[in-house]
């Protein structure tokens, strides 16, 4: 090919697009010629995970900024593909369908903060950030308000949300790598972990951009050719994401038909659940309402204080290509997120309607339980049903299930061919590959370059920076397989606790840094540490202590606290104490203008 | 430091000011106001969604992807305007 490798992206991704659909074309005639789904479902995962490793190999460089921000060269629509995979996590793509299936309208609220989020990071944050010319999110703290202390407690607060993160990302690789590759879930962590550094650790960001680009087409294909077939299947048409609504109406009939809400377990077994929530209906109270907008809001600020989000758009090569590059993350990130609902609610469709040869619902105990996915998905705790009452029937608060199934077994409640599982097991394993990766990268750079190189040792050069980034990187990576091996929390609860760590300790002063020029070091470092202090001492006193809630404020939303204390200190502390200098001020003004050349240069 | 005159960066961080508090205000109208009132939302139906429903799984997504594209687009030409803009950008 002719050119350099940045102008021939669309032509590289679209052979690269290409030839993963005749994987899966070719898959599927395997699946024909009798190979059994095991071996397919193997195929899959190497196959992916081989591709992007050597992606990561083909990226590795040894120079400062190839290594931290991809060279800023990355065009704002890759650079948006690439964003999209580093945010949709294994939660996104395994446990969201999951959580509207079980949760209804309540869980929405995910959905709404996990995109609103990214109007905050377009119209506060990006531009002014990739301007500033910074490596890391700890750097621009650092250099906007002066002195190591301010450095290093937003390492500390950047580290502490996104290990919790990472660990999280690391379980969902492992528990895919595991089931897919039929092997134990600790051997399967660490399969994962190698699968991730290798994407990452020779090339840095550009290694990971280039393989999350990768990741991104497999896994959106992946989430949304299931929905498709089966809605065509149930004939809603060619993009069912518009057209549910009636199958919304017709579970409200099949709700008040199976007594959804009213009929609730007379059993519980641990890991799984029943349906207990009716869909669509939204709660009337006011704390309803007030949890649903607080959960919302603090998935949002999180989004826009999570670092290894916040990094992305230091890749692009302008200040406008970074603005224009949120507005395509979330579009790439939006076929998801309004997919998701559609999906939790066909395959609610299918367990319930008696009428459908897939209903459960309402039919004779012994039928159902001869069915082969049920006995599958029982074989590995993940779904339980129990004739409670002993009648004979299923009624719906005798099926038990974990969230997670909707996605990985939609496919064959439908009677979809084994390719396609094949298919969404590749696709979980890209959406957490490409989440750890980043977050890897996130947490190494900011020890590498703000702890190591920025506090330590100023002196040190390039080469043993770059070491120095990697052996951190491989560090890191081991201790989260590690403690991930423990299995210690759920998915989802890790997640949401990582973006109320990030907004706690560094939302207000990433935002106030930019947007008022009076905010000092003194105010920022009490922000950061007060917020993050009282965020952290609220989650302990109401998860840990058996503390009440204030305010229906629980363990999903502590940050709310943590953020009210850290504007009001920073606030208090910065009309305290002297405002910051002239330099410190011209370099705000630089920051809000586009043009002219970065406040810090790429040999910082 | 760039060469712009005090004035000019004044005038063109008032305007970037406004815009960034509409998209704050109609951000703040579908992420929270809307979905305050979803169950009375509820009672309408759009495309044969209950309206509440619909604005939380796909209305408000919508209006996001929408409003940064435009918020891109505006900042562009205020940035041109007043002559801040990225040379070869």
């Amino acid at each position: 090919m002719k050119g350099n490798f940045i102008d021939n992206l669309p032509k590289i991704y679209g052979l690269y697009t290409g030839g993963f659909v005749v994987f899966i074309l070719l898959m599927a005639i395997l699946e024909q010629v009798g190979v059994d789904a095991e071996t397919i479902g193997i195929l899959f995962v190497l196959f992916t995970v081989v591709i992007y490793a050597a992606i990561g190999w083909l990226s590795r460089t040894m120079q400062v900024d190839a290594y931290y921000v991809a060279g800023r060269q990355v065009p704002a629509v890759f650079n948006g593909m690439a964003t999209a995979a580093d945010w949709m996590s294994g939660a996104s793509f395994v446990a969201m369908a999951g959580g509207i299936y079980f949760g209804g309208h309540g869980y929405l609220a995910f959905v709404v903060g996990w995109t609103g989020g990214y109007v905050l990071v377009a119209s506060l944050m990006a531009p002014y950030l990739r301007k500033f010319g910074c490596y890391t999110v700890p750097d621009y703290i650092g250099t906007r308000y002066g002195g190591d202390l301010a450095r290093l407690c937003a390492v500390i607060v950047l580290v502490v949300a996104s290990f919790t993160y990472v660990t999280a990302q690391i379980n969902a690789t492992g528990t895919i790598a595991a089931r897919a590759l039929q092997i134990p879930f600790e051997v399967g962590v660490w399969f994962g972990l190698l699968g991730i550094l290798l994407c990452s650790m020779l090339g840095g960001m550009r290694a990971v951009t280039w393989t999350q680009v990768a990741q991104y087409i497999v896994l959106i294909i992946a989430y949304l050719v299931p929905v498709f077939w089966m809605s065509s299947k149930q004939e809603f048409g060619l993009i069912p994401q518009f057209a549910y609504g009636d199958a919304i109406g017709r579970l409200a009939e099949l709700e008040a038909l199976h007594k959804v809400g009213e009929m609730k377990p007379t059993e519980a077994f641990a890991g799984v659940r029943a349906l207990t929530i009716e869909h669509a209906t939204a709660g009337a109270s006011a704390l309803a309402n007030w949890k649903f907008v607080t959960l919302a809001f603090m998935m949002m600020a999180g989004t826009a204080s999570l670092p290894h989000i916040l990094m992305r758009y230091f890749t692009t090569p302008s200040v406008r290509a970074a603005r224009t590059s949120v507005a395509w993350s979330l579009l790439f990130i939006f076929l998801l997120y309004f997919t998701a609902p559609a999906l939790a609610t066909f395959t609610k469709l299918q367990v319930l309607d008696p009428n459908l040869a897939t209903g459960i619902i309402g039919k004779s105990f012994s039928e159902v339980a001869s069915l082969d996915w049920i006995q599958k998905w029982s074989n590995v705790g993940m779904l339980k049903i129990s004739d409670s009452n002993g009648d004979g029937i299923l009624q719906i608060n005798e099926f038990f299930m974990r969230g997670d199934i909707v996605v990985l077994a939609t496919p064959e409640i439908a009677g979809l061919p084994f390719v396609i599982s094949g298919l969404v097991a590749a696709g979980g394993m890209a959406a957490a590959m490409s989440t750890a990766d980043g977050l890897l990268l996130a947490i190494a750079n900011a020890l590498s370059h703000d702890l190591y190189y920025k506090i330590i040792d100023p002196s040190a050069d390039t080469r043993k920076r770059l070491i120095a980034a990697r052996v951190l990187l491989i560090a890191i990576g081991a201790a989260g397989a590690f403690v991930a091996s423990f299995k210690l929390t759920g998915i989802l609860g890790a997640v949401a606790w990582a973006f109320n760590f990030a907004a706690s300790g560094l939302f207000f002063p990433l935002v106030l840094g930019i947007w008022w020029k009076r905010a000092n070091r003194e105010g920022a470092i009490a922000g950061m540490i007060c917020g993050f202090v009282a965020g952290t001492a609220y989650l302990i006193w109401v998860r840990f202590m058996g503390g009440a809630e204030f305010i229906g404020l629980d363990h999903l939303r502590f940050g709310i606290v943590g953020m009210a204390v850290s504007l009001v200190a920073m606030v208090i502390v910065t009309q305290m104490t002297k405002e910051p200098d002239e330099e410190t001020q011209k370099m705000v003004d630089e920051m809000r203008i586009p043009k002219g050349a970065t406040v810090l240069s790429s040999d910082h | 430091m760039t060469d712009v005159s005090p004035e000019v960066r004044a005038a063109h961080w008032a305007k970037t000011k406004n815009l960034t508090i509409t998209v704050l205000v109609l951000w703040f109208i579908f992420s929270f106001v809307v979905h305050w009132f979803a169950s009375d939302l509820n009672a309408f139906s759009f495309f044969g969604f209950p309206l509440g429903f619909y604005m939380a799984a796909q209305g408000s997504l919508i209006v996001f992807v929408v409003l940064i594209f435009w918020l891109a687009s505006r900042q562009n030409s205020i940035d041109e305007e007043f002559g801040v803009a990225e040379e070869d950008a």
